[in-house]
């Protein structure tokens, strides 16, 4: 039997985990998608939109 | 200009998405802040306020559960507009917000089934039972996890949205079920006690805590979302550009 207080740490454990798990995954996922975007404008590779001199 | 078309204007100037990434960029850093100053704040009142008498400590499960909850459904009600937006409108940007939000609200549903649990069992002695309220939010996490595997089964993101837009439109007849479940049938889990007529039921003790939790985890949902949004621009930028050079690569040859 576990008692009261072990129930209020477990739930503040698994939210601390949960909400930590998310920013991480959007964190190293913008990461990843600014470094390919990166590697695409220094190979030269631009968006239509950019080549045609609609820059906004 | 009429004070509506102006509104219009503002709204469909959004649907550029350079320009909601430079919007982005310029919120982001301030909802951080602000969603890191909120659960600072929310966490110190929630580990300082009293137990309650009968519940003991336990009460203090409350101050993620409860927020955790309004999340899942505050979430997908956020999809539904974006769905709308798909739908009616042709907002560029709907599909994106919709796409984005769909894995947020399946972890705010997990934590709200999860700390549901553990405060079930000392307070009802029981993890889980099948009563309306707990099966329609476990219904509620299993359409999140449905729409994200639908999203990821498709390749084509136009082809994508509509798909999942009318989905989402479906499953929102969830939500009011969700909400009146636990007036509608006999359940477990207790009715409303903070929104209700006649003024919340919950001594200010224990609201003061909850409210702010609340109003942190909100502050938590838009700046994963924005965040996640633009991350979903930028993967759809990567793919056609790759799909461009290979295109201009072929004519090359």
């Amino acid at each position: 039997m576990m008692t009261h207080t072990a129930y209020v740490l477990a739930s503040y454990g698994i939210a601390a985990v949960t909400v930590l798990a998310l920013v991480l995954w959007v964190w190293t996922d913008g990461r990843a998608r600014r470094r390919e975007l990166q590697a695409l404008e220094a190979a030269g590779i631009r968006r239509r939109s950019v080549q045609a001199g609609d820059v906004q | 200009m009429s004070e509506n078309s102006l509104a219009i204007r503002k709204f469909s100037d959004l649907a550029n998405p350079t320009r909601f990434l430079a919007l982005a960029a310029r919120v982001l850093p301030w909802f951080a802040g602000l969603t890191v100053l909120l659960f600072a704040a929310g966490l110190y009142l929630s580990f300082t306020t009293e137990g309650d008498y009968q519940q003991g400590e336990t009460v203090r499960i409350m101050y993620v559960h409860v927020p955790a909850a309004w999340l899942s459904m505050m979430c997908y009600s956020v999809m539904a507009v974006s769905a709308l937006g798909t739908l009616v409108w042709r907002h560029p940007l709907a599909d994106v917000a919709a796409r984005a939000a769909a894995p947020i609200g399946a972890s705010f549903t997990f934590l709200a089934l999860v700390t549901g649990s553990l405060w079930g069992k000392p307070m009802w002695g029981t993890w889980w039972v099948w009563d309306a309220r707990l099966t329609s939010v476990f219904v509620l996490f299993l359409m999140y996890l449905g729409l994200m595997a639908l999203n990821r089964a498709m390749d084509e993101p136009g082809k994508a949205a509509k798909v999942s837009a009318v989905l989402i439109l479906v499953g929102f007849v969830n939500i009011p079920i969700i909400k009146f479940s636990v007036e509608w049938w006999n359940t477990l889990h207790q009715p409303a006690s903070v929104l209700r007529l006649g003024g919340s039921a919950i001594d200010p003790e224990f609201l003061r805590p909850l409210l702010v939790m609340a109003v942190a985890f909100t502050m938590l949902f838009f700046t994963l979302h924005i965040a996640a949004m633009r991350n979903e621009i930028w993967r759809r930028r990567v793919t056609s550009m790759r799909r461009q050079a290979a295109r201009s690569a072929g004519r090359e040859v």
